[in-house]
């Protein structure tokens, strides 16, 4: 039974494969939660046809913290150069969540912060482990993305950015 | 099953040749190989094999509201002390599902993770870096008719081991879970301030009794009510846990069920929790305040299962998880049968050119917890002779489980230097909590004191090039002694980075003194990483929900590589 749960799969795969356009990724279906507690759909993430940063981190994680502390200094040039956006996801679960809005505010972050409690949206997006940064163009489309943080990482992205625009 | 997903499957293709949505291709890839060498200084573990090879990948197809996803796993063999409970063994599918997602419902059918409010009831879930994997495998349906509704229903077994692809265990779970959004509900209706969400759980479990003596419960049940409120930079949670009698190895020792009434079997009882969390921030400060008491909350799908096997609850531990390398001797692990819990967070940002804040600002963190043994009302049952507790909540014992005291300075000194201090302080009940342990493996006794000194600076030397460096000293009398570890970090954005780390452990009970040097280096393009790491680890502990384990010593040689798609 494996082997045919392979094979269709191969099968489905190769069919799939023929018909499709190779490349565009976009941002897939799974539900996170807003800071106030909403339920909310990641396919509908947008920034109204301008680029969109999507960035896991977590409250425990350093390097996280790092990368996003550094864009921080960086954000309101970025937000006015090119009209990013940035969508922090926390994968923080229950043992830490509370500390998500303390520490974002307290940080002085201005990004939009949703918590993926369950890690469901993780899941969806491929991810090994954090930090892990997306770059989506402004139709949607996955364009680049960057696993684990060095100073500097941040530089290369603001680069992505600017490609999108020209 | 297996039938089902085919035949989903089968449908999937056809649907795929017909319709116009594009099809979507997402997944990752890990593996980790590692060739052990001889340590006996160390105790260092060295498997059969010699080498051990583990990964896995998820391969998740999308195409319009249609989802299928399979992860196979391989294990040839697992790491040494990996994983966490009932052993993964062979290669094969460890999880596989396909799912509908319409606008208002959505259809799981397979294997599925998933959480109830803040998983007090339910919470099944994976890590795949500690080894656990709670997934159940059956129905899901998650139901959203109206804006500010979500109804969820899900009937499963659960995961219990790996052996050429995931087994599941005996018991049955079933749950049911409704949350509303009052503000998106009645939006209409009344002008609230702040944001409300309010939900409720129902869960059972059902296992055969097989037991000839004891009289235990086929049919547990659990049920919960939570509260969510926030109100601009004010934010309150709650959720409140009741369990139904639910004897099990954990809270009533019946490991190996004896023949005969045995008085060390306690009483069957209930369980309750409740957990609360309030915080307040504004730009540049928040601080946060946590009140945790669990009183015998452990709700497994098997009634013998091990300590790490079959959970259906999530129980976390209130300390905040530590990074810092030497911090790791002393994680805590939350008692499932009782404990009493309390933390309190300060985050501040110290505006820059202040006198303390200095030219770029300086950030704050502070945190504190305080981990208490419960002092349970006893309850004496002459009719069976067996004793038990009355499971109170918020009820001081006298003994401390765990207490931490943690401060960090983070300050950008100049353009190209960030620095930071830190400072903890640990007491550690390794009675209880069995978290540290001496080279021979054997648990430490009594109650660890310790202080810890971190000192970390960033380098920027040039554009992409940054050197990172730690400084760090524990200081105990209980457990190994006094350890002083170095850490050196280099990193050529946005590909390369090298690391030597050593951890030296001087003046230990029994005069030896030891080293355990690292060395690594990686490439990471895009979203591939490739690592390898060579030296001796030391002994170290996991910690998941209300355990640790510990994973051996050991010298050698480890690679690793991860991919996402």
């Amino acid at each position: 039974m494996k082997f045919y749960l392979l094979l269709v799969l191969s099968f489905t795969f190769i069919v799939s494969s023929v018909s499709a356009q190779d490349g565009n990724a976009t941002i897939p279906s799974a539900t996170v939660k807003s800071i106030d507690g909403k339920s909310f759909d990641t396919a509908d993430f947008n920034n109204d046809g301008k680029p969109m940063i999507i960035n896991f981190w977590a409250t425990w994680c350093a390097p996280c913290k790092k990368e996003l502390n550094n864009i921080a200094e960086v954000y309101d040039d970025w937000v006015e150069e090119t009209g990013v956006k940035l969508v922090a996801i926390s994968i923080d679960d229950a043992r830490s969540q509370s500390r998500v809005l303390p520490y974002v505010n307290g940080s002085s972050w201005e990004y939009e912060v949703y918590i993926d409690e369950n890690q469901d949206f993780k899941r969806a997006m491929g991810v090994n482990n954090v930090p892990h940064t997306f770059l989506v163009d402004g139709s949607g489309n996955i364009v680049y993305s960057h696993n684990n943080y060095a100073p500097g990482d941040e530089d290369e992205l603001f680069e992505k950015i600017i490609g999108l625009l020209n | 099953m297996k039938k089902l997903l085919t035949l989903s499957l089968i449908l999937f293709g056809l649907t795929e040749v017909f319709s116009q949505d594009p099809l979507q291709v997402k997944g990752n890839f890990s593996i980790d190989a590692q060739y052990y060498r001889e340590d006996s200084a160390i105790a260092a573990v060295v498997p059969d094999e010699q080498i051990a090879l583990q990964g896995f990948g998820n391969i998740i197809l999308t195409k319009g509201k249609f989802e299928t996803g399979v992860r196979f796993e391989t294990y040839l063999p697992a790491f040494v002390g990996y994983p966490a409970g009932a052993p993964w063994e062979g290669t094969g599918i460890g999880y596989r599902y396909a799912k509908y997602n319409g606008d208002k419902i959505e259809i799981t059918v397979g294997n599925f993770y998933e959480q109830f409010g803040s998983g007090l009831v339910l919470r099944t879930w994976e890590d795949r870096g500690l080894g656990v994997d709670y997934a159940l495998d059956g129905i899901r349906v998650v139901a959203r008719p109206i804006d500010g509704i979500t109804i969820k229903g899900l009937y499963g077994k659960q995961r219990f081991n790996f052996n050429d692809g995931f087994q599941n265990g005996d018991g049955i779970v079933r749950g049911a879970d409704v949350e509303f959004n009052l503000n998106q509900l009645l939006d209409s209706v009344i002008n609230f301030k702040g944001q409300w969400t309010v939900g409720g759980s129902f869960v059972s479990k059902y296992e055969q009794n097989r037991n000839p003596v004891y009289d235990f419960p086929e049919n547990v049940g659990a049920g919960s009510v939570r509260l969510q409120y926030q109100n601009s930079g004010f934010q309150f949670s709650g959720e409140y846990a009741y369990i139904s009698t639910n004897p099990s190895s954990l809270n009533s020792n019946i490991v190996d069920i004896p023949d005969s009434l045995d008085p060390s079997v306690g009483i069957f009882q209930y369980g309750q929790g409740l957990q609360i969390h309030t915080n307040y921030s504004k730009k540049g400060f928040g601080v946060g305040l946590t009140a945790s008491s669990i009183s015998n909350m452990a709700l497994q799908s098997q009634r013998n299962s091990g300590p790490f096997d079959s959970w259906i609850n999530y129980l976390p531990p209130t300390s905040v998880l530590q990074t810092t390398l030497l911090a790791q001797f002393y994680p805590y692990a939350t008692q499932p049968n009782g404990e009493v819990a309390l933390r309190g967070d300060v985050f501040y940002n110290i505006p820059k050119n202040s006198l303390l804040g200095g030219r770029y600002g300086t950030k704050l963190e502070v945190s504190y917890t305080h981990i208490q043994a419960p002092d349970f009302p006893v309850v004496d049952d002459f009719e069976v002779n067996r004793k038990g507790i009355e499971p109170t909540l918020f009820s001081w014992g006298d003994d401390t489980y765990y207490e931490d005291f943690n401060a960090k300075l983070t300050r950008r000194v100049s353009k190209k230097f960030k620095a930071s201090l830190m400072y903890m302080y640990i007491q550690y009940d390794n009675d209880v909590v069995l978290g540290a342990y001496d080279y021979n493996n054997n648990p430490t006794k009594g109650t660890v004191f310790a202080d810890l000194i971190a000192f970390e600076g960033s380098w920027k030397i040039k554009k992409g090039h940054n050197l990172r460096f730690e400084l760090q000293a524990l200081f105990t009398d209980q457990h190994l002694q006094d350890w002083f570890a170095v850490v050196a970090e280099y990193t050529v954005s946005p590909h390369w980075f090298f690391s030597a780390v050593n951890q030296y452990n001087y003046g230990n009970a029994d005069g030896d003194k030891f080293n355990f040097p690292v060395v690594s280096t990686g490439y990471i393009n895009g979203s591939n990483r490739i690592s390898v790491t060579y030296g001796r680890q030391r002994a170290g502990v996991f910690c998941v929900g209300g355990v640790c384990r510990v994973v051996p010593a050991s010298n050698g040689l480890t690679i690793s590589l991860t991919s996402s798609f």
